[in-house]
C-alpha cells in the first residue's frame, strides 16, 4: 500500500508540471489584452504601458512563465491585477466556501442518489421503480440555473424561509450558514443525485443477479442483509469513482450555481478573473483545483481498495 | 450607595434596549464586484458607488450637475487660468483620526499624479504642481488653463486620502482604505461583501442616520431583485428597465431614477486599420448619415427598454445644460437614408461588420438596429463578442461598427475630448479633424458655460455629421429600494449617497 501511494505521489510531479504548462499557455490564447481589460473605460496609453511593465506583460512568454513557476515554488502565486490582493489570500478565502458547498452537495446527492438507486433496483419494474426513474430524468434534465432561480422565488420571496442568496461561514453562524448553503447545495446535488441513482441502479441490478447474492439468499439470509451487506457493497465501487470525480469537479467551482446564489467561491472567482483577464488568479486557482482533482483521484483509488478487499492483492 | 452600580447597569441595559440604540444596517445590492478600493488605482463605475460612502471628494455635484463643495469650501481660478486656489473645510478628520488639511490634499493629489498604474494621472494631467499656501489652502498650478479641472476633482481624482495611510500602505492602500467619508472601512470579502461603519467624527455626522452599510455584489439582476423583494437587501442598483413594472406594482418597494450622464451609441470605424480604410464609413460621411437616418431611436427605446431610456443624439443628454438645442434628436427617415446612400455611390446592401458586446441588452438593441438599417440598404452582420475581447478588437480596428457606451463624466469635456481628438485613446473610429481638435482645446480654456457651449456648438455641427459616433440613447439610472428607506435622492451620476438617508425599523 505504501509503495502504491509513493508511486502515485511521484506521478503527481510531472502531471503538475504539464498542467502548469497547459494552464499558462492556454490562457495566453485568450483574446484580449489584460492591461486593456483591466483599464476598461480608463484607457490612457501611458497608464496601460505602466501596467504592462508592472506585471511583466511586455516580457516574452517564457520569461513570464519562469517568473510564475519561480513564484509558485516559493509559495507565491502572484497578485491579482484587479484587486491588488495576493492570489493565495483569495484562494484561502474561497476554498473553504467551495469545499463546504461541494461536501454538502455530495452528501445530498449520495443520500438521494444511492438510496433511490437501491430502491429502484430492488423494486425493479414496479411503479416505484418507474417513479424514481422519472424523478431522476427530471433531475438530470433540469438546468441548475433555472432550478436555482425557482427555488429562490419559492423559499426566499414567497415563503420567506431562507435567504435569497449570499453566504455566511459555519464558524460565524452555523444555522445561518446552513440556511444560506442548503439551496445551492441542493441544486448542485440534485443533478448529480440523478446520475448516481442511474449508476447505482444498474450496478445493483448486476450485483443482485450475481452468484454470491444467490448463494447468500440460498443460505437463508434476510433480504435486507443480502441487499445492504452483499449486493450494495460491491455495487458501490463505481459510485465511489463517480463521487470522487464529481467532488473534484465541484471543488473547481460551480460557476452557474455560485453566480445565481452569489456564493463567493472558486467558480465566481475564476469567471470574474477570466473576464477581467486577471491571469495570476486564473493560473493560481486552476493550479490548486488541478492538484485537488489529482489528489481526489488518488483518494478514490485508495477507497476502492478499502471497499473491495479483493483489489488489495 | 452600594446600589448605585446596579442602577447604572440597569440604566445601561435600558439604553441598549431602547429603539434609539438599535443598529441600522443598510444592505445594498451591487451589479458587479468592485475592483480595488483605492481611488488612485480604481477604474470601475461600481467602485465609485462604494467610494461615495467611503471617500469624500474636494467637490461634489447636485441635481443639475453644478459643482458643490464637499471637503473644499470654495475654489477660485486666477485671471490667466493657470492657478486654482482651493480653500479647505476646517476640522475634518480622516478615519484614522489624522487631520484632513492642505498637506493631505497635496499628498493625495501627488499620489494620483505619480503612483505607478494610476488611472487618475490623465485626469490631472493639466496640473503642474500642488502648493500648500496655508493648512487650509492649496494652490494648483496648471500647465495651461483647464476648465474641467473642478469637475475632475468632483470625482475620484478629488478624493483625499489619509497621508499617514498612504505612506504606510503604499500601493496596498486599497486593501484597507482610509479616507474622510461618512463611513469607514470594516472588511471586504471578495465577491461577497464590503462592510462599512459610521464614522463618528465625520464632518457632517449629524446627517448620517445609518450605522452600517453592507455592499453585496449580485450579478444576476433577477436574483438582485429577488433579494430586495424578500427583504434580504434594502436597495439595489441597476435594476432592469424591463423590471420597472414589477417594482412599481410592489407596495413594499420604491424607485429612484435619473437619466444617466453617459450615453450608448454606435462607434463607426472611419480609418482604423484595414476594416476602417476599406469599410463603408470612411469613404463618405453620407454613409454614416444614412445609417443614422435609418434608426428610429424612440422605437428602439420603446421596443427594448419599455420606453424608459431617453433617445439622444449628442454626447450629453437632452436634459444637460450643454445639449445643443440647435441639433435636436432626428426622427427616422428611410427615404433620406436611401437617397444619401445613392448620393454616396455605394453599392447596396452596404455590408457592415457590427461588433456587439455579449450582454442581453446590447444584443437585443443591436438586433433592432439591424432590422431598421436593413430597410435602408444596410446589411449589419452582428458579431457578438465577449467584452474584454471587444475592447481589444476596437483598439486594433477589427470592426466597422461597435455598439458601445460610456458611463459619462460630469463635465462635457469628459464625454468628448478623449473620443474626438485625433489619436486620442478612446478614438477607436479614428475620426480626425484639426478644427475639432482646436475647438476642443479652446473649450478647455474658458470657464463660462455660455462661452464653452458656443464652442461646443461648432464641434457638434461638424461631429454629428462626420464623426465616428452615432449617439442613440441615455439609460435610466434605476435604483430600487425598500419603502422603509426615507430621504433617498438619486443624482444623475448613478452613485448611491447615503448621507441624509434614514432606515425605518
Amino acid at each position: 500500500m505504501l509503495l502504491f501511494l509513493g508511486k502515485r505521489l511521484l506521478q503527481l510531479l510531472p502531471t503538475l508540471f504539464f498542467v502548469s504548462l497547459i494552464i499558462f499557455s492556454l490562457q495566453q490564447l485568450l483574446p484580449g489584452d489584460p492591461a486593456l481589460a483591466m483599464a476598461g473605460e480608463e484607457r490612457d496609453p501611458a497608464v496601460l504601458e505602466q501596467i504592462r511593465r508592472q506585471y511583466r506583460l511586455d516580457q516574452p512568454l517564457y520569461v513570464q512563465y519562469v517568473y510564475w513557476v519561480g513564484g509558485v515554488l516559493s509559495g507565491n502565486l502572484g497578485e491579482s491585477m484587479r484587486l491588488k490582493e495576493p492570489v493565495l489570500t483569495l484562494i484561502a478565502q474561497k476554498f473553504p466556501v467551495t469545499l463546504q458547498l461541494a461536501l454538502m452537495a455530495i452528501l445530498i446527492s449520495l443520500l438521494i442518489g444511492v438510496s433511490a438507486g437501491v430502491i429502484s433496483a430492488v423494486k425493479k419494474n414496479t411503479p416505484i421503480d418507474y417513479a424514481v426513474n422519472l424523478v431522476a430524468l427530471w433531475g438530470i434534465s433540469t438546468p441548475n440555473f433555472w432550478l436555482g432561480i425557482m427555488l429562490i422565488f419559492l423559499f426566499a420571496v414567497y415563503l420567506g424561509w431562507l435567504p435569497a442568496s449570499g453566504y455566511v461561514g459555519p464558524l460565524e453562524d452555523f444555522w445561518l450558514s446552513l440556511k444560506t448553503t442548503i439551496l445551492p447545495a441542493f441544486v448542485l446535488g440534485n443533478s448529480f443525485a440523478a446520475v448516481l441513482m442511474r449508476h447505482t441502479r444498474s450496478a445493483m441490478l448486476q450485483a443482485m443477479s450475481s452468484d454470491y447474492v444467490r448463494t447468500a439468499r440460498a443460505k437463508g439470509l434476510a433480504e435486507r442483509k443480502v441487499v445492504l451487506k452483499h449486493a450494495m457493497r460491491n455495487a458501490l465501487t463505481p459510485v465511489v469513482t463517480l463521487g470522487a470525480l464529481e467532488l473534484g469537479t465541484l471543488l473547481s467551482g460551480a460557476v452557474l450555481t455560485e453566480q445565481v446564489f452569489s456564493i463567493p467561491g472558486f467558480g465566481k472567482l475564476i469567471v470574474d478573473s477570466v473576464f477581467n483577464r486577471d491571469y495570476a488568479v486564473v493560473q493560481g486557482v486552476t493550479l490548486v483545483t488541478a492538484t485537488t482533482y489529482i489528489l481526489l483521484n488518488l483518494l478514490a483509488d485508495i477507497a476502492y481498495v478499502l471497499i473491495n478487499p479483493r483489489l488489495r492483492s | 450607595m452600594a446600589r448605585l452600580p446596579y442602577i447604572g447597569l440597569l440604566a445601561g441595559l435600558l439604553l441598549a434596549c431602547s429603539p434609539a440604540a438599535a443598529q441600522t444596517t443598510l444592505r445594498i445590492g451591487l451589479a458587479e464586484d468592485p475592483d480595488v478600493l483605492d481611488p488612485t488605482l480604481a477604474r470601475t463605475y461600481v467602485g465609485r458607488i462604494v467610494f461615495a460612502s467611503l471617500c469624500d471628494k474636494l467637490f461634489d455635484i447636485d441635481d443639475q450637475l453644478n459643482i458643490v463643495p464637499q471637503l473644499a469650501l470654495s475654489h477660485a481660478t486666477s485671471e490667466d487660468g493657470k492657478t486654482v486656489t482651493i480653500k479647505l473645510r476646517g476640522g475634518v478628520k480622516f478615519h484614522d483620526g489624522t487631520a484632513m488639511d492642505a498637506t493631505a490634499v497635496k499628498a493625495s493629489l501627488e499620489r494620483h499624479m505619480s503612483l505607478q498604474g494610476s488611472f487618475r494621472r490623465p485626469e490631472l494631467a493639466a496640473v503642474d504642481k500642488v502648493e500648500i499656501a496655508d493648512p487650509a489652502t492649496v494652490l494648483l498650478h496648471l500647465k495651461s488653463p483647464f476648465s474641467p479641472l473642478i469637475a475632475q476633482l468632483a470625482d475620484r481624482a478629488g478624493m483625499i486620502l489619509s497621508a499617514k495611510a498612504i505612506a504606510e500602505e503604499g500601493d496596498k492602500f486599497g486593501l484597507k482604505p482610509v479616507c474622510a467619508g461618512p463611513f469607514k472601512f470594516v472588511e471586504r470579502v471578495q465577491q461577497d461583501r464590503i462592510v462599512l461603519e459610521k464614522f463618528a467624527d465625520y464632518w457632517n455626522a449629524a446627517n448620517v442616520h445609518i450605522d452600517r452599510v453592507v455592499f453585496r455584489p449580485i450579478v444576476e439582476s433577477t436574483v438582485r431583485l429577488a433579494n430586495l423583494k424578500s427583504g434580504s437587501l434594502d436597495m439595489i442598483e441597476r435594476a432592469l428597465a424591463t423590471d420597472l413594472k414589477e417594482i412599481k406594482a410592489d407596495p413594499k418597494l420604491k424607485l429612484a431614477t435619473q437619466i444617466e450622464i453617459g450615453y450608448q451609441g454606435l462607434t463607426l470605424n472611419l480609418a482604423n486599420g484595414e476594416a476602417g480604410k476599406n469599410g463603408p464609413f470612411g469613404k463618405d460621411p453620407r454613409v454614416r448619415q444614412a445609417l443614422e437616418a435609418a434608426i428610429d431611436r424612440k422605437a428602439l427605446s420603446d421596443v427594448v427598454f419599455n420606453g424608459e431610456y431617453l433617445p439622444g443624439n449628442q454626447w450629453v443628454s437632452p436634459k444637460n445644460a450643454y445639449y445643443q438645442q440647435k441639433f435636436p434628436v432626428p426622427g427616422r427617415d428611410v427615404a433620406k437614408a436611401k437617397k444619401l446612400l445613392a448620393e454616396a455611390g455605394v453599392a447596396t446592401p452596404v455590408s457592415v461588420d457590427f461588433m456587439v458586446p455579449n450582454n442581453p441588452e446590447s444584443r437585443q438593441a443591436a438586433e433592432v438596429i439591424q432590422a431598421m438599417a436593413q430597410e435602408a440598404g444596410f446589411d449589419l452582420k452582428i458579431r457578438v463578442t465577449e467584452f474584454a475581447t471587444s475592447l481589444n478588437e476596437a483598439e486594433q480596428g477589427r470592426f466597422q461598427a461597435y455598439f458601445i457606451g460610456w458611463s459619462g463624466r460630469v463635465d462635457p469635456d469628459g464625454n468628448s475630448y478623449i473620443f474626438f481628438k485625433c489619436k486620442a485613446p478612446q478614438n477607436n473610429g479614428h475620426f480626425c479633424s484639426k478644427d475639432v481638435d482646436q475647438w476642443l482645446d479652446d473649450a478647455r480654456q474658458v470657464n463660462k458655460l455660455e462661452e464653452r457651449k458656443a464652442i461646443y456648438e461648432k464641434v457638434a455641427e461638424k461631429y454629428l455629421k462626420e464623426g465616428s459616433i452615432i449617439y442613440l440613447y441615455h439609460r435610466l439610472v434605476i435604483i430600487a429600494h425598500s419603502n422603509k428607506l426615507e430621504g433617498y435622492h438619486q443624482l444623475p451620476d448613478g452613485l448611491v449617497r447615503v448621507v441624509g438617508v434614514r432606515l425605518k425599523p
